[in-house]
This record gives C-alpha cells, structure tokens and sequence, in this order.
C-alpha cells in the first residue's frame, strides 16, 4: 500500500477559461481566513440588528493549514519551540502532541493545541488552560490502532519532567483510551475537558482514516466535539512499526469526502469543522482536501522536511542528526529555533501563495467557496464506485 | 559597540569560524588558496573552546577597560575609531605582555609573521565579522549589547 501512488494524482482540479473569469491573486484580493469550530444552527439578532445568538469558541487560521501533533520527546525542544514561533509568526496553531508542554513553551499558549491523548502524559489544568484548543486523539495515521511508543534514552530530565514520567522510563500509551469505549464515553470525556476550560475552547477529536470512518465522524459530531480531525494512511513517522504503517488504513481523500457526504447527509456538517492530515506533501494536495469537503489541514512531515529533516526514517534510534527527533544534547543544538521557525513560514508563506494562485486559476477568491465543492474535481483512472464515494465526476463530464 | 556573541545553546562546535577568519585574513580570500598555497596562512582570531556538549567560539572581547591596552609597553596595542582593540604589527615588538594580561586568553602569539601577536579585528573591510556570516547555524551574532 505504501506503494501505491496517492490518490489526489488522479484528481486534477478545472480552472477558468473563456465563459468564466479567472482571477489574478497579485492584483485582487483572496481570501483564505479559516474558522475552525462549531457553527450555531441559525444567527439571530435584536432589534438594533446586534447578534443575539451566543457563539462557541473557534480557532481562527490565517491559512487553513496546521501542524500537525508532534510531541515534546519524539521530537527536540528546538523543533518544538520552532513550530510554535512560526505558528505564531503565520497566525495559525501548531499541536504538542502527547508529549504535555514544556515550560519555555506557555508563552505561545495562543497558537497551541493541546493534546490529550492515551496516555494522558503532561496533562493538568495549566497545560489544558495554556492552550487555544484541546485535541483528544484516539488515533494517528502512522499507526491507527496502537499507541505512541517513546523509548527510555529519549526520556532525559526535561522530558522526564513535562510528560511527568520517571527519567529513562518508557513511555508506551495504551493502544486504546481506556475510558473510552463507546460515543458515550468519548463525550464524557470532551465534556471534561470543555468543563476544566470553562467551555472557552473547542475540543477536537483526532482519528485515523478507517473502514468505517464516516459512521464515527458522525458519532464525534454527536458527542459534541467541536472539529473532526482524520489522519489518513500515508501519515508519516520514522518510528511506527513498519507492517502497520504500511497496510492499516484508508486515503484521506475517500475518508473526508465520505466523511463530509454523512455529515451533508445527517445535517449536522456545520456543527462540526474537518480537518484532514496524513499525506498532505504539497499546496495542490491541500487544494484537494478542502474540495474534497476538509476544513484545514494539518502538515507534520513537510513541516519537519522544511527545519531540515533528510527521511532517513531512524526516529527511533534518537539520533537524529539534524536535531529534530533526538534528546542527544549535542544533536539538539543542530536545529536553531531562530532558523528553523524561518524556513516554516518561507514554507506556509509559499504554499499560501501557491493556494491563491490555485483558486484565483479556478476564479474563485475564498477558500470558503472551494469548501466542498467538489464540481472543481474530475477523476482520472479511477473506477465508478470510487468516483461516487468521492462525489466527483470523471474526466469529461 | 558590536560585539561579537557566542549562543552556546546552539554552537555544535564545527569550527568553521575559525576557518572563515582564517579565509578571511588571508591575502587571496579564498578558501582552498589560503589554506594549501599561502604562507604563512594567517591565525584564526577566533577559537571554539569545546567540552561537549558544550562549545562555543571564543574570540577577543574588545573589553572597554582593556587589560591587553594597559600593559601594552609600545603603544601597539589600541582602541581604534569603531572601539575595536586591535594591534599595530609596526610597533609591536613581540614581548607578548598583553597574552599575560588577556583575561580570556584570546591573543595568540603569531612567529610566522615578524613575532607580533595576533588577535580578532572584528573584520573592518567587512559588514559583520567573516565568523557571524559563515556560522551555519547562527550561532555567533555580531549586537550591540550595549
């Protein structure tokens, strides 16, 4: 499966031609302000035209693009501190991960996502309350169906302190949340959460790309989570076991368009945002996404190839020479925050530029109109039953 | 003045500002010329001081109430008009009391070149020092910290 070439290569996106204008991002405005959250059911407004209606916290993005959740321990203090400089620097939110938030890192609390995961590592309340949003995961791309896996040399003092764990103790999540084992108990959970933040922040809820995905995307809906976050099968990792991480799994492109139709379908697509990760490797992959019916989408693997990760896939060893996922205090002074955090926003500043092109090509000036709109994609290479679960015509059509 | 800062945190101690002062000095300026073909190759004014796994690069302070300038007994030693503390190789006899002086050891003694010492010049022909520009992971910063 890992072979197999991603499916967005046989999606090509329609521009404008002669009947309808394209439009020139230099010289016009575009529009790529995201809000991630739930949306209230109807807006209603008093007599002086004031909004009535109470809304719920949403995570507003510059562009629709995230980093995805890379914990403190499988990565380095400077990778961290990093993504959190250039989300903050770009407007948007980078994720902790499992690993809880160190404590040089409180500081960029308002572009954070707070992740609490199987193991619960680092959570309290102060971490909870730093953040800008919480995301439960119950699963990730690399490796849907198991839990992370963080070995002992990786745990040194100041990991040891912030997932509060003994020092060069394993830190293995369980493969399940042990308190969670229906849609019933997820949403205790998400209610726990939003009750520890005095319902100020949205909560997400993170799984893999699954057989069955549509179906608990509407029951993550239901259980009052906030944003949906899908992690497709190509989501990258160089310390997943390797028959997993290549054959468990569907593409993020089936899975959010199958998502996005049930929710369309069940009514409830707007009290819910969707975010897809896993695969996402250029801004044309991203463009397809938000066609497909995502919100954003979250970026971990380019993010890291941006502050100099080479893919030699030995994460594990912790000896990463390029000072992202290694402990090692000599690889770790490789990465320079201050350069690292640069090239991240040369990358999203790119890619932004890259998606105004893309829309203004197809004439469209706001991300918000491609939400979903699936008319600007045709299949090529593709069979019938895999068109319609994707809601695309073919080619031609 | 601008100084020169060591940011230790991110030092990895690959010496290639040594190198680049080296280049730097040198009557070509050019790497592989300066290196096998001059003679005699200048001396580094900065060095990496190293126990892993920390190190950072070392080199004259410019002190404001410089040691090396007092004790200098021909005058050779100097504050030029940017505040740099720099030698005159014309009036230096070589009798290296400023070494003695130099409470961070960071005057060399250089014998190739008519027994005067040699030491950091903050670059004057250059923007910024060869060693902030060639450090490749910005971990020597040339600030005025006052």
């Amino acid at each position: 499966m890992r072979q197999l070439p991603a499916l967005c290569h046989f999606l090509p996106y329609t521009c404008s031609q002669v009947t309808n204008p394209s439009i020139d991002p230099l010289r016009e405005p575009m529009e790529l302000k995201t809000y991630l959250g739930r949306k209230p059911d109807k807006l209603e407004f008093d007599e002086n035209g004031r909004l009535v209606t109470k809304l719920t916290p949403q995570l507003v993005l510059n562009v629709p693009i995230m980093f995805s959740a890379m914990s403190f321990g499988s990565i380095s203090l400077n990778a961290c501190e990093s993504l959190a400089r250039a989300a903050t620097q770009l407007g948007i939110y980078y994720n902790t991960g499992e690993g809880g938030l160190h404590s040089s890192l409180y500081r960029y609390g308002k572009n954070t996502i707070a992740q609490v995961a199987s193991g619960r590592f680092g959570v309290h309340a102060d971490y909870l309350n730093a953040a800008a949003a919480l995301e439960i995961k119950i699963g990730q791309g690399a490796k849907p169906g198991i839990g992370g896996h963080l070995p002992g040399e990786k745990v040194r003092a100041e990991v040891s302190a912030t997932r509060m764990i003994p020092e060069g103790s394993d830190a293995i999540s369980p493969a399940p949340h042990h308190d969670i084992y229906s849609i019933e108990d997820l949403r205790q959970l998400i209610y726990a959460l939003k009750e520890a933040t005095n319902y100020a922040k949205p909560v997400i809820v993170k799984i893999a790309a699954v057989h069955n995905v549509a179906a608990i995307a509407s029951g993550i809906a239901r259980a009052g989570a906030d944003i949906i976050a899908i992690d497709g099968f190509r989501g990258g990792t160089g310390a997943a076991p390797l028959r997993i991480r290549d054959n468990v799994g569907i593409p993020i492109e089936m899975a959010i368009a199958a998502v996005d139709t049930r929710l369309k379908e069940e009514g409830i697509r707007h009290q819910v945002s969707v975010v897809a990760a896993g695969s996402m490797r250029n801004s044309a992959d991203i463009i397809k996404a938000i066609a497909l019916g995502a919100d954003a989408v979250y970026i971990a693997t380019s993010a890291l190839i941006a502050i100099g990760c080479h893919m030699c896939q030995k994460c594990n060893t912790g000896k990463c020479n390029w000072g992202i996922a290694t402990q090692d205090p000599q690889l770790v002074k490789r990465l320079n925050p201050n350069i690292g955090a640069r090239r991240l926003v040369n990358l999203i500043t790119a890619w932004e530029h890259e998606i105004k092109e893309m829309l203004g090509g197809m004439g469209i000036n706001s991300i918000e109109s491609l939400r979903g709109n699936r008319e600007m994609l045709r299949g090529v290479g593709l069979t019938q039953k895999e068109m319609d679960i994707l809601g695309i015509k073919a080619a031609g059509e | 003045m601008k100084r020169v800062y060591a940011l230790e945190e991110y030092c990895v101690g690959c010496r290639l500002c040594e190198i680049n002062c080296t280049v730097a000095h040198s009557e070509s300026k050019d790497i592989i010329w300066a290196f096998k073909v001059e003679e005699p190759r200048p001396l580094p004014g900065i060095l990496v001081e190293e126990v892993k796994p920390i190190s950072f690069g070392l080199q004259c302070r410019h002190c404001d109430d410089a040691e090396c300038i007092k004790s200098c007994i021909t005058g050779a030693m100097h504050r030029d008009e940017r505040g740099a503390v720099v030698c005159n190789a014309d009036k230096c006899v070589g009798c290296w009391t400023c070494i003695m002086a130099c409470p961070y050891g960071t005057i060399k003694r250089n014998e190739d070149k008519g027994n005067v010492v040699s030491k950091c010049d903050l670059c004057p022909d250059l923007p910024q020092p060869a060693c902030v520009s060639n450090c490749p992971n910005e971990a020597l910063i040339y600030v005025d910290r006052g």
